[in-house]
């Protein structure tokens, strides 16, 4: 279902992407490894269309990404490094708004996300004063909520504890039980069905 | 099911109008700005009102246009820094679209205020009763073809150091028609004249201004975002 076929990619003058391939299909997830600043978040940045590389492509359902930007995007999910969140916002309102705009949502779903998240307890606090790990459970609420085909997370795992590193886990299993696809940078692998996974080392700088 | 246009636009206003007031210095120094200009002008011209009069369009629309730039730095900073503007780019929706809607929210919240509060100013400088009609009229139509050309303006300095700079080079030449004519049919609304030739004009740059700056802006955001 998704495929990245030969990625260029320049940041400055450093080649950070030489020449990446891969495909996922679904129920599959593509685990990104590799040194920091080996291009992890650059190629998932890449596979989500926020950089333009200078070679290569990516092709989703069978059509370069690009040319069906909208479509594509509406089938993904995208969790950066930093919780896309606002801060003067409760994490419920920054869902509502987050979410609404790509779907219609309702309030029980909103609540069902972030009870599977374990973030019920602070929904309604104003994000600024959540800790990191807290940001990153409505985040990942978030992820839930947009319905998505494709999962592209980077590092999710971050700043959580035992049991939330655990949850991430279940959330892509379960993901991927239901025909999803994932593409996750990490540093520390996931733990995952073998036969859903596909490892991907990226090299170094 | 997918959310409509409306729908989308009114989440992205309803965001936006929320949290200014959260944050209330956003609203509040834009203003305070345009009255501090308006204020200092009459100590430093003359006390005669008549010079003042004369002096009067130039200064306001000078203010606003200043006060206008300050307002600008906000329209996407904040969200660039916190994931905002990367989640409206993959969500599948028209970035086009949820731009233009923030580019009018931000001018319901920083442009008509300035109108409103114009006549205020304008009192300061002698302009009689009968030219605040048209005054805020003008000023409210220019600020928001002011906030349209901003917009890219803002788009295009996402990613730059320094950006309030560059933002400020990138939009008042980009400006001068809107003050020119704003400023013209300020002056005909203080001497008695009709205002509609330079009204339509202003009108004209507002509808350019809806057709091409959203295109233009989403562009540059996509270019910011990079």
């Amino acid at each position: 279902m998704l495929n990245v076929q030969g990625l260029h990619l320049w940041r400055g003058d450093r080649h950070v992407l030489r020449g990446v391939s891969f495909a996922v299909e679904a129920g599959q997830c593509a685990l990104l490894t590799g040194k920091n600043g080996a291009g992890k978040t650059t190629l998932l940045r890449a596979i989500a269309g926020l950089l333009e590389p200078e070679e290569g492509q990516v092709r989703w359902r069978g059509m370069p990404a690009r040319a069906q930007r909208d479509e594509f995007h509406g089938e993904l999910a995208y969790l950066g490094h930093e919780p896309p969140l606002k801060g003067d916002l409760s994490g419920r309102e920054n869902l509502r708004y987050s979410i609404g705009i790509r779907r219609v949502v309702d309030a029980s779903e909103i609540d069902a996300a972030l009870a599977r998240t374990g973030a019920t307890g602070f929904a309604d606090t104003q994000v600024r004063m959540l800790s990191a790990g807290q940001k990153r459970r409505v985040a990942l609420a978030g992820v839930l909520l947009a319905n998505a085909a494709l999962w592209l997370l980077d590092e999710p795992t971050t700043n959580l504890d035992a049991d939330g590193q655990q949850l991430v886990a279940q959330l892509v299993a379960e993901h991927l039980e239901r025909a999803g696809l994932a593409v996750a940078a990490v540093h520390h692998s996931l733990p995952l069905a073998p036969e859903r996974v596909l490892a991907v080392e990226l090299g170094g700088a | 099911m997918k959310s409509g246009s409306l729908a989308v636009a009114r989440l992205v206003a309803v965001r936006h109008l929320r949290l200014p007031f959260r944050k209330p210095s956003q609203l509040i120094q834009p203003l305070m700005f345009f009255m501090i200009v308006a204020t200092l002008f009459p100590l430093t011209l003359t006390p005669e009102l008549s010079r003042l009069r004369d002096a009067a369009p130039g200064v306001l629309w000078v203010g606003a246009l200043l006060s206008s730039l300050l307002a600008l730095e906000y329209l996407y900073r904040d969200d660039a820094v916190d994931g905002t503007l990367e989640q409206f780019a993959l969500s599948g929706q028209s970035l086009t679209w949820m731009l233009f809607a923030k580019t009018c929210t931000h001018w319901l919240l920083t442009g008509l205020p300035l109108a409103l509060f114009a006549p205020l100013a304008a009192m300061l400088l002698g302009v009689p009763a009968r030219a605040m009609g048209g005054l805020l009229a003008a000023l409210a139509l220019g600020g928001f073809a002011m906030s349209l050309v901003g917009a890219i303006s803002a788009g295009l300095t996402l990613g730059a150091r320094r950006g309030g700079v560059l933002l400020s080079l990138l939009t008042i030449p980009l400006t001068v028609p809107i003050l020119i004519f704003g400023a013209d049919a300020t002056q005909r609304a203080i001497v008695g004249d009709p205002i509609a030739p330079p009204m339509y004009l202003l009108g004209a740059i507002a509808v350019l201004g809806v057709t091409l700056a959203p295109l233009a802006a989403a562009a540059a955001v996509r270019i910011g975002l990079e």
